[in-house]
């Protein structure tokens, strides 16, 4: 192993691995076809009586996980690849619906309940002028700029600050949820111009068209799924390249990542605010397929259940996390209306059997349940 | 009873007339009925000058008045005495007619009559009605002087009177005699109302301020007035003050149990809020115990409840670290999760057992109430009360961990777990015992909340960020770190609420809180040696 200086030693990496297996390109080559065509083909062309047709309520739902699996996702490579969790991911996806819901606001026009220019919340505060902060808010192409915009730099911004005093573990885990609810504080007040408690909703249309159609549902419920899948490729890609590796060494060891010569900082920096940024968009898709944004997304619950659905479906897989966003939030909308009053039960014992019995999620599961078939064959 | 505009000159002309020639001992017809119908000037004017000199028909009038009990018949005055009449001048007793119409009292009348019957009863009646007596004439020439008391207020002081009572009435003379024609006069009551430093004074002097025009008077307005503004600027700091320290002393309540298991045994407990909520509805079920079963202990029901919220937090507490946590220690991030599912799995049962509604806490009756000082300080004694049991439980904990053998060996387990188990603790057990203390304490913080708030489902909700940023501002590791930030924060919330108001307070103390994180990522009290790395 030693060796003798001013002699340079040839260090060669270990390759990362292909970005996805056989296996793995022909599943997600299904999942692309499911979102683009099978889903469209079962909603739209397959008569509503039928045992195939798809319902616009499923559509909708699973337009909704989608998002919601977007989240899973984010918060997978903060936390399952970085090691930090964040209690605050709600804020980002809060802040990208925020954006979204002010262009829809803008959308509906003259349609609104008051007949004004502007959004019937304000000419009910009796306002005479849009705030300063919503002047961007009528061109979409603005709007997807600050869909991006808006989240990375709050972020970037916060996680300057508490990675640069070596803000670790639980201490940034609760004070981004104490930013978390500083802000749901903030959007909950009528004169910061972001509709007070009810946030926005009666959205009518989006560039134009008429949100509440078939078809428009159909195209928002194609658009998530790109994206998702979009998301996923790439976050393979991140976490096989030299730089996911720094962020799984900074996760394991970052003292030694340190001593390494490596400073942490821009790491971490970079996955925390790309991660905040995803969760804007996931936000940005949600908010015109379930119609409704307001200050309860913010809410302590809504982060931190985030962070369940990817420890459900296993930290550190990114397949993993949007299994467990669909699994969860699945569970969820089954619950919800069938036991309302064990929703709550279920989920909180899901938290603590999930951290207690399976640290590697459902994937890890079936990992291990494969590898002991493997075993016996 | 509408009188008409004929009706009211004659009647006017009549009292003018009458008023002259009649001797000022006995109620002539002309003056009752000045008193009891026409112009409201004329009628309290009228009503002072009977009530400084009041002869027994006179005071019973206005008595009967006071009670509406009096009634016009033409131009004859009627009280009525259960179902007859009785006339006010004569005395006359006759049934009572039924055109006899109702005798109109608008409101400056009646606290004019309120004054009147106040000043009547001063003179050789017990010293504390005398005081009460002095109390709704100083209340009734703060808030309407007019100079015609000033002859009953200067006869209630020539008699024999009560030190209180003499003070409240002479405050009440110079609120009349602002109003003198008399420049010295005026100035002495500027001055006199200044020395009383009483906040009711303000729009007084304020009133006379705009109208003022002798520039003496007008420097010792001034004065008074600056001197009432300095004593209510104090009276508010103070105030403010006081809420901030009510509000630390709770912020300390629901941190106190946080400072032991995050503090001390570094567990993330986010199910802390949901163990205070349990505390506070054990007092609630104690409280409805002694509703239905002693109702005449029912006062005291808060102290069988101080236990019992302390238990059954605790027992709960000691559950959760057998069942889930102890699997989890130096795991902070699972523990955060893991004690977050517990804290829904409680806050459901909660609601399963007792309904998704708030239930009612009472204040036993010897909190209810307050006290009062400058005027405009006032102190409710549930918060005083909350903030001694505060300082109370705070001095318990202190002594239970410097003091006493378990604490010792918590802190032992904190500091060394290794060499601990090596000493013979052992350490599984003093984490329970640890972990069942701090939830316990929770209990007793849900008991004190559930007498200055809502209990319901959510309570726990609402403090958990609360205490969280307590205990990381105090710094990890130690006690008193968590009462600093307790006080601290409660005192900086309260004095920018102030300025800013509740929500926006809330904001930028948390804010506050992150950039102070930002430059001492330990807390206030930095733990030092190794320790303080992990």
């Amino acid at each position: 192993m030693s060796t003798t200086p001013n002699v340079p030693v040839a260090v060669s990496l270990p390759q990362p691995g292909p970005l996805l297996t056989r296996t793995g390109w022909s599943a997600f080559v299904v999942a692309l076809l499911v979102v683009c065509a099978v889903a469209p083909l079962l909603n739209l062309f397959v008569p509503e009586g039928s045992v195939f047709h798809l319902s616009d309520y499923m559509v909708g739902l699973l337009g909704k996980i989608m998002c919601y699996a977007i989240c899973a996702l984010a918060m997978d490579l903060i936390w399952g690849y970085t090691g930090i969790l964040s209690l605050g991911h709600g804020l980002f996806f809060a802040l990208g619906g925020y954006v979204m819901g002010m262009y829809l606001m803008r959308q509906i026009g003259l349609d609104g309940n008051y007949k004004s220019e502007l959004p019937d919340f304000m000419v009910f505060l009796d306002w005479k002028e849009l705030p300063w902060h919503w002047a961007l808010s009528d061109s979409f192409i603005a709007t997807l700029l600050l869909i991006v915009l808006v989240p990375g730099v709050v972020a970037f911004v916060f996680g300057y600050f508490a990675f640069r005093s070596r803000i670790k573990g639980v201490y940034f885990s609760i004070i981004t949820q104490a930013l978390t609810f500083a802000a749901l504080l903030l959007f909950f007040r009528n004169e910061t111009g972001f509709g007070g408690n009810n946030g926005f909703t009666d959205f009518k249309r989006i560039l134009g068209i008429p949100l509440a159609t078939p078809g428009m549902r159909m195209t928002l419920f194609v658009i998530t799924g790109l994206t998702l899948l979009g998301f996923f490729l790439w976050a393979r890609w991140l976490v096989n390249s030299k730089f996911g590796r720094v962020l799984q060494a900074v996760r394991d060891a970052e003292s030694r990542v340190m001593f390494c010569g490596y400073n942490p900082l821009p790491y971490k920096l970079t996955i925390w605010t790309v991660s905040a940024v995803m969760c804007g968009i996931a936000g940005a898709l949600y908010v015109p397929q379930v119609g409704i944004i307001n200050p309860g997304e913010m809410s302590t619950a809504n982060s931190i259940e985030i962070a369940i659905w990817a420890a459900v479906g296993g930290r550190a897989t990114l397949i993993g996390p949007i299994v467990g966003a669909f699994i969860v939030n699945g569970a969820k909308s089954w619950l919800t209306v069938s036991f309302p009053e064990y929703w709550l039960y279920f989920l909180g014992v899901l938290f603590i059997v999930v951290t207690l019995f399976m640290p590697q999620g459902v994937v890890g599961l079936v990992k291990k349940l494969r590898g002991h078939k493997g075993g016996q064959a | 009873m509408r009188p008409t505009l004929f009706h009211g000159l004659v009647r006017l002309l009549l009292a003018l007339c009458l008023a002259a020639g009649a001797s000022a001992h006995a109620l002539t017809p002309a003056d009752a009925l000045a008193l009891v119908d026409g112009d409201t000037d004329v009628r309290i004017d009228t009503l002072n000058k009977l009530a400084a000199e009041p002869d027994e028909k006179a005071s019973a009038l206005i008595k009967a008045m006071a009670e509406e009990a009096v009634r016009l018949q033409g131009e004859r005055v009627l009280i009525v005495v259960d179902d007859a009449a009785v006339d006010a001048v004569t005395g006359e007793k006759l049934p009572l007619p039924d055109d006899a119409g109702d005798v109109m009292i608008n409101n400056r009348l009646r606290s004019a009559m309120d004054s009147a019957l106040a000043g009547m009863e001063l003179v050789g009646a017990a010293p504390e009605r005398q005081r009460e007596a002095a109390r709704t004439l100083q209340r009734s020439a703060f808030e309407e002087p007019d100079i015609s008391q000033l002859a009953l207020i200067d006869k209630a002081l020539a008699g024999n009177l009560d030190a209180q009572a003499r003070q409240n009435l002479e405050l009440a003379q110079a609120a009349v005699l602002l109003a003198s024609v008399d420049p010295a006069q005026r100035l002495a009551a500027a001055q006199k109302l200044g020395e009383a430093k009483q906040p009711i004074v303000r729009p007084l002097l304020l009133q006379q301020m705009e109208k003022e025009t002798d520039t003496g008077v007008k420097a010792a307005l001034a004065d008074s007035l600056k001197g009432i503004d300095r004593m209510l600027a104090l009276g508010n700091t103070l105030a403010q003050a006081f809420t901030g320290i009510s509000l630390g002393s709770i912020l300390l309540l629901a941190a106190l149990g946080l400072a032991i298991t995050y503090g001390l045994m570094g567990v993330i407990n986010m199910a802390h809020g949901e163990l205070i909520m349990i505390g506070a509805y054990a007092t609630w079920l104690v409280q409805v115990f002694f509703r239905q079963s002693l109702p005449e202990y029912f006062d005291w029901y808060l102290l069988a409840a101080l236990p019992i919220a302390f238990t059954a937090s605790a027992l709960v507490g000691a559950a959760m670290e057998r069942s889930v946590i102890r699997f989890l220690y130096g795991r902070p991030l699972e523990t955060l999760l893991a004690t977050w599912g517990i804290s829904l799995v409680l806050m459901q049962a909660v609601r399963s057992l007792f309904g998704a509604q708030n239930v009612g806490v009472e204040n036993p009756s010897w909190m209810s109430g307050g006290v009062t000082f400058l005027g405009n300080l006032n102190l409710p004694w549930n918060r005083i009360i909350i903030i001694g049991f505060a300082v109370a439980v705070l001095v318990g904990v202190t002594l239970m961990i410097t003091k006493t053998r378990l604490g010792l060996f918590v802190r032992g387990v904190t500091q060394n777990r290794p060499i601990a188990s090596c000493m013979g603790v052992n350490t599984a057990r003093i984490d329970t015992y640890a972990f069942a203390l701090g939830s316990g304490i929770a209990g007793l913080a849900g008991c004190a909340l559930s007498q200055i708030g809502n209990v319901g489902p959510d309570l726990g909700q609402s403090y958990i960020v609360d205490s969280f940023m307590v205990v990381v501002l105090g710094g990890v590791g130690q006690i008193a770190g968590t009462v600093y930030a307790a006080l601290g924060l409660g005192l900086l919330n309260k004095f920018i609420e102030g300025w800013a108001g509740a929500v926006l307070a809330k904001i930028a103390v948390l804010v506050f809180i992150i950039i102070f994180i930002q430059k001492r990522p330990q807390g206030i009290f930095a733990m030092k040696g190794r320790s303080a790395e992990a």
